[in-house]
């Protein structure tokens, strides 16, 4: 295997809990609400699934497990968001400082302990033989297939059925969608439900393909790299799947720079993932300074029936 | 509608900076903090009734506090100095209180204040520590203060840590037998002495038994973050190293490894229950004799400022069990090596040494004195890579 092909191997495995997480985080403030709670039900969702495969051995019923508990979370953030209006800055950042706490609370027990399996994998023994795509795709995890799958399907959802459609209107113009009959409410509880599941999952993903067993504070903040991805991808799944393995390819970059005896400083091979999201960040804005941002107009204001705006 | 969206997507992109930073700066910080606010009164209501015992003479009984860098439950350092709490509290029938997740920050100055006023001996664990202890010491001169890693000490402070590196020569012993491509990897935390000087002593016990062996080293600039920690061992298997050593408290090379087929070790504590067929070894810390010693010293009026330094001799620095797969002459070979370095026969950084770029660092029979070991700042020969400055 040449460097590209292990390095690309490398990106889509650091891309994948990023990938989860933002593409979460896209159905969520498509629906016009902020997720910001991502690193809390990414580290609830870790710790569910520790416990849970613990306790029963069985992984499909911790991912199950996990889904519903962030999806729990996720009730909570549209219930304070969506009826009881409130600000969503702040809702968000709570489910972040709860969830990191809780986990770290439930976690205890469990700390230490090596789960029983890791992630599984899917064996294509017939890809094998092809280059490059072969090594990339011939075994990869389950849960790096389903978050590329989800990609093509939340693509086409959000951009394609009536179903994005209404997703997306009540997105930028609630009161309009109100008009059309789309209800609203509805809608949004269920986009920030999937979408803190989704997120959960991210957290699943950390703790069965990186470190067996769960420890406080997994994560190390990449629930904040996925807030940041969600507005770098402009809400858009085929550019989240770029972005996250972008970011994961440029995660491992530093420590292969390092190997090939670079003497630049490992503090800022460590920086250059922020300083190219700033470089690239300069670079769209300007390209789009005259297009719409991408952003839906009415992220982050509650949705009020017969309010003037 | 239009000039609302576009002062939403700069307060985004503004937001986006944010997080992006917060993450830079280790993500954690905002969670610990809140832990340690959480726990400190904590740790202080458990002593209300007593009366500030700064004051008092020592009662019978000392009151000892701990503070930890991070949760006991991390499976690593913190874990280790937690068990030597436990083994403390059995030995001498002594409740210690410990703050867990306290960082070394000027908040670590506030939680060490509050633990002297209300107990005799604190205990603070971890090398950032350092100055904000020197600080409280000199305002509470009747409490007793104990450093983990750190140089300064005053007449109510000391230091403790061990020559771990005793036993990662040991690792390194048994990582350059097991290695069939000659090709060592070191999953380095911070380019700080102590992660050098254990990279160097991994090194040269590989060497000592195959002289053919190269160490590759990468630095993570973390303690604890599994999906950097896993990158960096991949990094290293990619480039062709099939043993490993770590020096963070995540299990996140062992597992990299074991799933590539190779072996690898961490740091700290036992980690062979995470991957038993492909654990090698690494050196492990017991605290537990050495708080006994400490407390023990300090009930009978004995203590002194000190700057302990435990070895495998004493047993604060240990080899943990070999991996299932280790053969047995390899561990023999490790038997043999750790017997010659408790009798003080075998003394790790003896000379020749060079350093990886052909300057003469030890001359040949010179032995370095524990205060050259914890300066070292230069790569034995042998080992690929640079130390970032």
């Amino acid at each position: 295997m040449d460097f590209t092909t292990q390095l690309l191997i490398a990106a889509i495995s650091a891309g994948t809990p990023l990938l989860l997480a933002t593409l979460g985080g896209i159905l969520n403030e498509r629906a016009g609400i902020i997720q910001l709670g991502a690193d809390g039900l990414m580290l609830m969702g870790a710790v569910t699934t520790c416990i849970v495969y613990l306790r029963t051995g069985n992984l499909w019923l911790a991912l199950l497990a996990t889904v519903a508990v962030t999806a729990v979370f996720g009730l909570l953030h549209s219930f304070l968001c969506v009826t009881l209006r409130a600000n969503q800055t702040m809702s968000g950042l709570a489910m972040t400082l709860f969830g990191s706490g809780l986990s770290a609370y439930l976690g205890k027990p469990v700390s230490g302990i090596p789960l029983p399996g890791t992630s599984p994998k899917l064996h294509l023994p017939w890809l094998e033989p092809i280059p490059v795509l072969g090594p990339i795709f011939g075994r990869m995890d389950y849960l790096t297939w389903l978050s590329l799958l989800l990609v093509l399907v939340l693509h086409l959802l959000i951009h394609r059925t009536s179903w994005g459609l209404h997703l997306r209107a009540v997105g930028d113009n609630p009161a309009t969608a109100d008009v059309m009959g789309i209800r609203v409410q509805l809608i949004r509880y269920s986009y920030v439900i999937a979408g803190a599941a989704l997120i959960g999952l991210a957290g699943a993903d950390m703790v069965l393909a990186y470190a067996p067993t769960w420890n406080e504070g997994l994560t190390a903040g990449r629930g904040w790299i996925a807030v940041g991805l969600v507005i770098f991808a402009r809400w858009n799944p085929l550019r989240a799947l770029f972005c996250a393995c972008f970011f994961g390819a440029l995660d491992s970059l530093g420590f292969r720079i390092q190997l090939l005896g670079s003497t630049v400083p490992p503090y800022f091979l460590k920086m250059i993932p922020y300083i190219v999201t700033i470089l690239v960040l300069m670079y769209l804005g300007y390209r789009n300074r005259n297009k719409p941002s991408g952003t839906p107009e009415a992220l982050g204001v509650p949705y009020i029936r017969e309010q003037r705006f | 509608m239009k000039k609302r969206g576009r002062s939403l997507t700069f307060s985004l992109t503004f937001m986006f900076l944010f997080a992006v930073i917060l993450a830079g700066c280790g993500g954690n910080n905002a969670a610990t903090t809140n832990t340690a606010a959480t726990k400190a009164p904590a740790a202080n209501t458990g002593n209300d009734g007593e009366a500030p015992v700064a004051t008092e003479p020592a009662a019978e009984k000392p009151t000892v506090a701990f503070v930890y860098i991070g949760p006991p439950g991390d499976g690593g350092y913190t874990y280790q100095h937690d068990q030597g709490r436990l083994y403390m509290e059995k030995e001498l029938g002594i409740q210690a209180d410990f703050v867990e997740n306290v960082p070394e920050s000027a908040d670590a100055e506030r939680i060490i204040t509050e633990l002297a006023q209300t107990h005799d001996i604190v205990f603070t664990t971890s090398f950032g520590y350092m100055d904000f202890t020197l600080n409280v010491a000199g305002k509470f001169p009747n409490v007793k203060f104990l450093h983990a890693s750190g140089y300064k000490t005053a007449e109510n402070m000391g230091t403790y840590f061990g020559k771990n590196y005793e036993a990662s020569y040991l690792s390194g012993i048994a990582a350059g037998k097991m290695t069939k491509n000659n090709q060592l990897g070191y999953v380095g935390a911070f380019p700080i002495s102590e992660v050098i000087y254990n990279l160097n002593a991994f090194a040269l016990g590989a060497q000592s038994v195959n002289p053919e062996a190269k160490v590759s080293v990468v630095w993570t600039n973390t303690w604890y973050d599994p999906a950097t920690e896993r990158q960096a061992a991949i990094s290293l298997l990619d480039k062709g190293a099939d043993v490993l050593l770590a020096y963070q408290d995540s299990p996140a090379t062992l597992q990299a490894a074991a799933e590539r087929g190779a072996f690898a070790g961490g740091n700290d504590s036992d980690m062979s229950k995470y991957a038993p067929d492909h654990y090698l070894t690494n050196p492990v810390w017991n605290w537990g004799p050495y708080y006994v010693k400490a407390v023990q010293s300090v009930m009978d009026g004995t203590w002194k400022s000190e700057q302990y330094s435990g070895d495998m001799k004493d047993g604060m620095v240990e080899l943990a069990p070999f991996g299932n797969k280790v053969p047995d002459e390899v561990k023999q070979l490790v038997e043999e090596a750790k017997a010659k370095i408790i009798s003080g026969e075998l003394n790790v950084f003896t000379g020749p040494v060079s350093d990886n770029q052909g300057n003469v660092k030890i001359q040949d029979g010179q032995k370095l004195t524990l205060e050259e070991v914890l300066g070292m700042n230069w790569l034995v020969n042998g080992v690929e890579g640079t130390i970032p400055q």
